[in-house]
């Protein structure tokens, strides 16, 4: 019989990525060979190396495998119901136009359930940034059909093979407005990385599709092996193709993944736009929300003459008799 | 290592070196780290971890470059390098 593997003491074992993860949470309910971990780490990396104050980020996820992902990063966080990440993450980046908006999702959560949303929210040109992890199959729920599933794969509601059309994410985000279109693969962890951090520095609806290997069913409904054939097959099939047309990006069942940069351009953001408007149409009565955000008006009431602030049941009293006058 | 080409500044150039630590019982052995470690510094080891996984170990000890491969690739947060000139006390040069 094999030993029990010893753990060597060294002084210090704290993980680098630490301070952007809930330890007490760790160890993660991801599968082994699941490729969610490594795109967590990347996109800690990145906050990492923009420098930027983390009180200033929030993180929004759906529900799902990648939905968990708000739980484990120690970030201001939402786990929101099933395909609403983007709608509060509307929310957040209104009231608090400050925030770094991230939302973090799987392919069933943000455009399958909440396929709606996702296109709205490229339309208008939201300010935030999107992080969809498609591992081709809803993970969580037992391998139903998800509607990025590459035609002929078997799922568990089509054990025949999937006769549908999947989506192909990265047309449907640039047709829809998205301002930066990228695609990689869990493998792309340098290149991935440097993706994020781009997408951070930039304004606009921005999109990252990062393929994921799920061992317990998509490979092992079709097949496939483990996560870490899937990790081989990404080093075999996925071509880097920057600046490709989007209306090329298909993916078929096991066939060649084309990643890269597809879309970075700029336009107008849906709160600048907003602002222009009302500049144009209110003129002077315009008030726009301060640079830090915070409330849009406060609830009336003047501080004390002590300068104290009202006493938040008090603030809450306010609002809900101003509510119900109205 | 043998070079095709040597350097201009060949002699100002030092190859970092790294000290590779692992979290054992975080491990769930899916052997990433070991497949991708560009200079082959890690294996499987036969012995098991709390959870029954076998987690990777180090076979070449001082060839690591500390290129941070497998501490970015880790879907587990189980495994990370450091810079081996200053004890390997957790920071990690860039």
């Amino acid at each position: 019989m094999s030993k029990v593997a010893e753990q060597i003491p060294t002084e210090e074992m704290e993980h680098p990525v630490a301070p952007y993860l809930r330890m007490d949470r760790i160890p993660h309910i991801w599968c082994p060979t699941c490729g969610i971990g490594t795109v967590v780490r990347c996109y800690a990396d990145a906050l990492e190396h923009s420098k930027i104050d983390l009180d200033k980020v929030a993180i929004v996820s759906g529900i799902g495998c990648t939905g968990r992902v708000a739980g484990y990063m120690r970030l201001d966080a939402f786990h929101t119901t099933h395909g609403r990440a983007i709608p509060f993450a509307t929310g957040l980046k209104l009231g608090r136009p400050e925030l770094l908006v991230t939302v973090f999702s799987g392919d069933g959560d943000l455009v399958g359930i909440g396929g709606n949303h996702f296109i709205h929210a490229a339309r208008r040109n939201l300010d935030i940034l999107v992080i969809l992890v498609n591992n081709f199959i809803y993970g969580m729920t037992g391998g139903q059909n998800a509607p990025t599933t590459p035609t002929t794969a078997r799922t568990s509601t089509m054990p025949f093979g999937n006769f549908e059309r999947p989506f192909n994410l990265p047309h449907l985000a640039e047709s829809c407005g998205a301002t930066y279109v990228a695609r990689w693969t869990s493998l792309h962890i340098r290149r991935l990385t440097k993706s994020f951090r781009e997408a951070i520095s930039r304004k606009g609806f921005r999109f990252v599709e990062v393929i994921a290997p799920c061992a317990t069913l998509y490979a092992r409904l079709n097949k496939l092996g483990t996560g870490f054939n899937l990790m081989r097959f990404y080093h075999d099939n996925a071509v880097i193709d920057h600046g490709a047309d989007t209306r090329d990006l298909d993916i078929s069942f096991q066939d060649r993944i084309i990643c890269g940069k597809f879309v970075d351009k700029e336009r107008p953001t849906y709160s600048e736009m907003m602002h222009e408007h009302y500049r144009n149409a209110l003129g002077d009565k315009f008030v726009p929300l301060p640079e830090e955000g915070g409330m849009i008006r406060d609830t009336g009431e003047k501080p004390d003459s002590k300068g104290k602030k009202p006493a938040k049941s008090q603030k809450r009293k306010a609002s809900a008799s101003k509510s119900s006058r109205k | 290592m043998k070079y095709w080409r040597k350097p201009l500044d060949f002699d100002e150039l030092t190859i970092p070196h790294g000290i590779v630590h692992i979290i054992v019982d975080r491990c769930k052995g899916c052997g990433f780290c070991v497949e991708y470690c560009p200079k082959g510094v890690l294996e499987m080891s036969e012995e098991f971890n709390a959870k029954g996984y076998h987690p990777p170990k180090v076979v070449k000890e001082g060839e690591c470059v500390n290129c941070n491969l497998c501490e970015m690739i880790c879907p587990e947060f189980a495994i990370f390098s450091a810079d081996a000139s200053d004890n390997g006390s957790g920071t990690h040069s860039k």
